[in-house]
């Protein structure tokens, strides 16, 4: 038994306690540190990802250790392919925001960020909910105050209101699980979606709860669903994320739409779809609805903003739009349709990582314009930048393009993935969901309009192209775009045989 | 056969324009030669495919598909797959782009010679001509959906490419927006189809689903009366419709013309706008699944038709040289499509070729007509350039004889006989041959009033013409050439061209000529050219011309209706964009007012119940707390003072009590 992912969830804490121990004026040295760190980081999962036995495809690195015996309460740690497209998600993105702080970069930012990047870690490699739950709840402090880091009254109004909408909506989840716990008496995900796979969860809850005998597993899935869709968001839950997007500085977003919205997306597919298959299958209509209404309606209101993060922060919603579609798909599909409900699953996952790396890059071309223009950031405060900074266009033309799905692009690949398992599923979802595409072309080309093209503006003639650094920060992640584009399988046969473990 | 050096021919350009994009500015030169080079390579590839279709030989009579299938990528156990694929249908339009672009290549060096973002321009060009390529060799409808959206991201760039114009920048937005409403349906077609054939590949030893096993089932699977290849068709055609500006998606094509002049006549004229055309012409299977009078067909035939007059009248009133080019082009895409819709995929395909030749000629010409009066673009301010541009207008001309379809010598005339040959011969409705008659009366007509207002009269413009760079009228001469040429493989006598589609050896004979129908329709076609150009030359060739057009004049509103395009355009923007606006307004209120309403009202109600029990603490239990506590110590202040300690006090007390006592005993005895 190793301890590698015991140790990945530590470094970054680690090199937390290591850059607060650092003089907070030396941004220099916390750069170090905090870039170090996560590429220490980055570097473990990595390899993590290369021994990891795909042939096989189950959990692996397990550690598993008592922690309260008499709740039976583990510290049971694990990964497989879908817990090491996360691991590397975040590893990736985390030096990616730091990065993108630029001389921004303080002492509390480092710290804060390498916390977040230990709960992350921490959540995904959990297998026991109380072990994963308390690194996914724990990880409201650091974005808490990494949202308020503007220290504008709305940032810190932006924070609460994110903290308390989700710490209410994990109570609902903690509820949950405890009646499941009352249950079952274990809180190992393993074991439960054990138990689930053979139909048993449903009969312990109803048993264990007689006078309630004829709801509570509904009961329970539902506040599953809102704990989780919150995070994610799903609408109508959403309506914390927009706040939060927009008044946290930049580096910060690309963390929260590039993770902590991961953390959502992860919970639906290792503790929903595993424990309640069944009422997923049974309640697939108001589930692919809620996906639907989701994916469109988050489309329609990126169309009517005017700021360029709101854009980007709705065009998230909707993104992400698209998982719950393909996983609720795979959930409505009759058992033996494995090609299809692999499409969606495996898309569903590949969307999660493209996602990460599509909206993370979006977020960081919009904080360099907001260092260029002093916090402007209005859909029309611009208009012919491709003119004076023509690198600048390119690359985030790039990213945008990747973002509406365009082939040779790492979003189109997902996006495939899961409409063609979905419209095998669900035709009628699926093709209103085509609709949520037509509106992303719509208001991201309106914003290269907006911004790049026509006349240039007196006022952005000094506007400077992207500088050295600047492009060192976004040439990986474009490079990546191309890459998982045309060889899409460098990441999906990592995960390939996850899905199938999971689907079955 | 070598599939990768079929490869390289899409590879060869993409790869120069993936180097080019990271030169700088100023290394021109540079950028022009590598993507002229790759292209010229990729040229000399795509005339040896071409060879290679021609000489396939199985032993076996019908039609030849080589392909080559590589796997992309692994979800599950399935395995997907790409593929690439040499037929006759891609060898004829491989070769046709490739050379056509390397044409235009050229003549770009040229054109854009003093453009500060000629690097870039050339960048665009490659992508474009990568991915058409793309489209064209691919053996996999996926392939092709990939490949046919990266040509959608050229146009764009390439229409946007003087980004600095608002209306480029509409421009391009639109066009890219427009066909992606065809391709919300191409896409849904191509998962139906997937689900239905369970393959995206063409041709695949038997599996593929072009081939008779995919071909049946979809044939007989029926899902609201409708058998399903025809509904996968239609969803496709949706697609086609969109890059081939078919009529309600045509709006896009006479904006795009805001790009540089090579990039409309490459692509808006010659070849991405055929893609469509070449879409149904490749999974022509699908349409005609059940029959060459499939639901699906007579869809393609009408839409195709209708475009074709539709547009024809359009380009009768506009007034810039190429938005008439333009119209032109939708028109004869219109034709196009008619001729497949009649069960003529070959027709279809020769018409596209012809037309590829002609127009890119005439596009070209335009933009040497445009460069030489620097920059002008509205007829009117022309006039008698003949004088001034004596190559430009002779290869012009021929470029407008082969569209009007003037008789026996030019290409145009062939192909769109064969085309109302194929539709007179339709058994389900003879409206598309007369639509399609009307058509090519107005193209004529129109193409005689762009003659006589740019190359004949007196000069009305205030610049100094002149002819353009042997760079630039070189290529012209070469399609000039092309479009008389391509009527040998055309006339009924040598129909190789579509027996070669058919996969069919051709052969020679004059009887072609005079078989049934076919004399009687190209005397018809004859006649009506002729009225068309002479009609066009009386009304517009004898008197000088002014800034009123002689039309205008006797007919004011139907010309003014016409010159606004038949507000197509204000329609969309009343119904369709407003709308979409609409309803994005009513999310972002549904949002702000009600989703985040009922928070702030949870919130508010949270504050509510927090003050009034606040209150509840203060105010009642506080309040009644804090009251009994005050009574109890006064009442307890006072009970004490009785417990003074003094005995006087309690013996006072006691006789007192015993008094109070003694009289309640009394009064009760009493």
């Amino acid at each position: 038994m190793s301890n590698s992912l015991t140790l990945l969830t530590f470094i970054p804490l680690i090199g937390a306690i290591w850059a607060a121990l650092l003089p907070s004026k030396s941004t220099g040295q916390l750069r170090f540190a905090g870039l170090f760190t996560t590429l220490v980081a980055l570097a473990l999962t990595l390899s993590l990802a290369f021994q990891y036995d795909r042939a096989a495809g189950g959990l692996q690195f397990a550690e598993r250790y008592e922690w309260i015996p008499s709740l039976h309460i583990e510290y049971y740690l694990a990964a497989d392919g879908l817990s090491l497209v996360l691991l590397v998600l975040t590893a990736l993105v985390t030096p990616f925001s730091l990065l993108a702080f630029g001389k921004g970069l303080s002492k509390l930012a480092v710290v804060l960020v390498l916390l977040l990047e230990t709960t992350l870690f921490g959540t995904f490699t959990a297998l026991n909910f109380v072990h994963w739950f308390f690194f996914y709840e724990l990880s409201l402090v650091p974005a808490f105050f990494l949202i308020r880091l503007g220290g504008t009254p709305k940032a810190t109004a932006a924070a609460t209101q994110f903290f308390i909408y989700t710490l209410f909506a994990g109570f609902a989840m903690l509820l949950g699980f405890l009646a499941i716990y009352q249950a079952t008496h274990t809180f190992d995900l393993t074991e439960l979606a054990a138990l689930a796979r053979q139909e048993k969860l449903g009969h312990a809850l109803s048993a264990a709860f007689p006078a309630f005998s004829g709801w509570i597993s509904g009961a329970v899935f539902l506040g599953i669903l809102v704990g989780l869709g919150v995070k994610v968001p799903v609408v109508p839950l959403h309506t914390w994320l927009p706040n939060a997007y927009t008044e946290a500085p930049a580096p910060v977003s690309m963390l929260l739409t590039g993770l902590l919205s991961k953390m959502g997306v992860y919970g639906f597919l290792r503790l929903l779809y595993p424990l309640f298959p069944g009422l997923m299958f049974h309640w697939q209509v108001p589930l692919l609805a809620l996906a639907v209404v989701t994916i469109v309606f988050s489309a329609l209101a990126a169309l009517a903003q005017r700021d360029l993060k709101r854009i980007v922060a709705y065009s998230s919603v909707n993104h992400l739009g698209y998982c719950l579609l393909g996983l609720f798909a795979v959930a409505a599909a009759t058992h033996a349709d494995t090609v299809n409900r692999a499409a969606a699953m495996n898309g569903v996952i590949l969307q999660i990582f493209n996602h990460g790396l599509t909206a993370s890059a979006l977020f960081c071309f919009i904080g360099f314009i907001e260092k260029r223009s002093g916090g402007l950031r209005g859909l029309n405060d611009f208009g012919g930048l491709r003119e004076v900074a023509p690198v600048f266009a390119g690359l985030m033309g790039i990213a945008i393009f990747s973002s509406l799905g365009l082939p040779g692009l790492n979003g189109f690949v997902g996006e495939f993935l899961i409409f063609k398992g979905s419209f095998a599923i669900a035709p009628g979802a699926t093709a209103l969901a085509a609709i949520g595409l037509f509106v992303t072309a719509v208001f991201l080309l309106t914003l290269i309009q907006r911004v790049f093209a026509g006349p240039l503006a007196e006022r952005w003639k000094a506007f400077p192209d992207l500088s050295t650094g600047e492009r060192l920060t976004v040439i990986p992640a474009i490079a990546l775009m191309f890459v998982l584009g045309i060889y899409p399988q460098l990441l999906i046969g990592l995960f390939n045989p996850t899905v199938l473990k999971l689907i079955f | 056969m070598d599939f990768l050096l079929i490869a390289l021919i899409p590879l060869l350009p993409l790869v120069a324009a993936g180097l080019t994009a990271l030169l700088k500015r100023e290394q021109k030169a540079l950028s022009a030669t590598l993507v002229i080079g790759a292209q010229t390579v990729a040229c000399v590839l795509s005339l040896w495919a071409l060879l290679l279709a021609m000489c396939a030989d199985n032993g076996e009579p019908g039609l030849i598909h080589e392909f080559v299938n590589f796997p992309w990528l692994t979800f599950g156990h399935e395995t997907l797959k790409l593929g690439l694929l040499v037929d006759p249908l891609s060898g004829v339009m491989g070769a046709m782009v490739a050379f056509v672009a390397l044409l235009i290549f050229i003549y770009s060096h040229g054109y854009m010679k003093e453009d500060r973002n000629y690097t870039r321009f050339y960048t665009f060009l490659g992508l474009f001509s990568g991915a058409m390529l793309g489209v064209v060799y691919s053996n996999s409808l996926l392939l092709t959906f990939v490949c046919w959206e990266l040509v959608g991201l050229a146009s764009y760039l390439l229409i946007g490419f003087w980004f600095f114009k608002p209306s480029a920048a509409a421009a391009a937005k639109k066009a890219f927006l427009t066909t992606r409403v065809g391709d919300m349906g191409l896409m849904i077609g191509m998962f139906w189809l997937y689900k239905a054939a369970g393959t995206l590949l063409f041709y695949d030893n038997g599996a593929g689903c072009l081939e008779q096993a995919a071909l049946a089932t979809m044939a007989k699977t029926l899902v609201g009366g409708l058998a399903l290849s025809n509904i996968i068709a239609l969803l496709i055609f949706c697609g086609a419709a969109g890059k081939s500006g078919q009529f309600p998606l045509h709006v896009w094509l006479p904006d795009a013309m805001e790009g540089p002049t090579p990039v409309s006549a490459l692509i808006h004229a010659a070849t991405m706008v055929a893609a469509g055309v070449y879409l149904v012409a490749r999974v022509f299977p699908i349409f005609a699944a059940t029959g060459t009078h499939s639901i699906s067909l007579i869809v393609v035939a009408s839409v195709g038709a209708f475009t074709a007059l539709f547009a024809a009248l359009i380009a009768v009133a506009q007034n810039d040289i190429k938005r008439i080019l333009a119209y032109s082009t939708v028109s004869q895409l219109g034709f196009m499509m008619l001729a497949a819709g009649v069960g003529h995929p070959g027709v279809a395909m020769l018409h596209l070729i012809a037309h590829a030749f002609f127009k890119a000629l005439l596009f070209m010409g335009a933009g040497s007509v445009i460069h030489g009066v620097h920059d002008e673009q509205d007829i009117r301010e022309m006039g008698g350039l003949r004088r001034f541009m004596p190559v430009t207008f002779v290869t012009y001309s021929i470029g407008m004889l082969a569209l009007a379809g003037f008789p026996v010598l030019f290409s145009g005339f062939w192909s769109k006989d064969a085309i109302l040959h194929a539709a007179h011969l339709w058994p389900v409705s003879q409206l598309p041959f007369y639509m399609a008659t009307a058509a090519a009366f107005l193209t004529a007509f129109y193409m005689t009033r762009q003659m006589a207002y740019v190359f004949f009269g007196q000069y009305r413009g205030h610049a100094h013409p002149h002819e353009s760079p042997a760079v630039m009228t070189l290529p012209l001469v070469i399609l000039a050439a092309a479009a008389i040429l391509m009527s040998l493989p055309a006339t009924p006598a040598w129909p190789a061209f579509e027996e070669f589609l058919k996969g069919e050896a051709a052969h020679f004979s004059l009887e072609g000529l005079t078989e049934p129908g076919f004399l009687q329709i190209a005397l018809t076609s004859t006649a009506i050219v002729f009225l068309g150009i002479g009609l066009g030359w009386l009304i517009y060739g004898r008197k000088p011309l002014g800034a009123v057009d002689p039309i205008q004049t006797a007919a004011a509103p139907a010309f003014r209706a016409l010159a606004n395009r038949l507000y197509i355009d204000e329609i969309y923007d009343a119904t369709v964009i407003r709308a979409l606006h609409g309803f994005g307004s009513l999310a972002a209120w549904i949002d702000r007012q009600i989703l985040a309403g009922i928070v702030s009202a949870v919130a508010a109600l949270s504050f509510f119940v927090s003050a009034v029990s606040n209150g509840i603490d203060r105010f009642v239990i506080n309040f009644g707390f804090d009251n009994s506590c005050n009574a109890l110590r006064e009442y307890g202040g006072a009970a004490a003072s009785c417990e003074g300690g003094r005995v006087q006090g309690y013996l006072r007390l006691i006789a007192l009590g015993t008094v109070i006592l003694l009289a309640v005993i009394g009064w009760l005895l009493v």
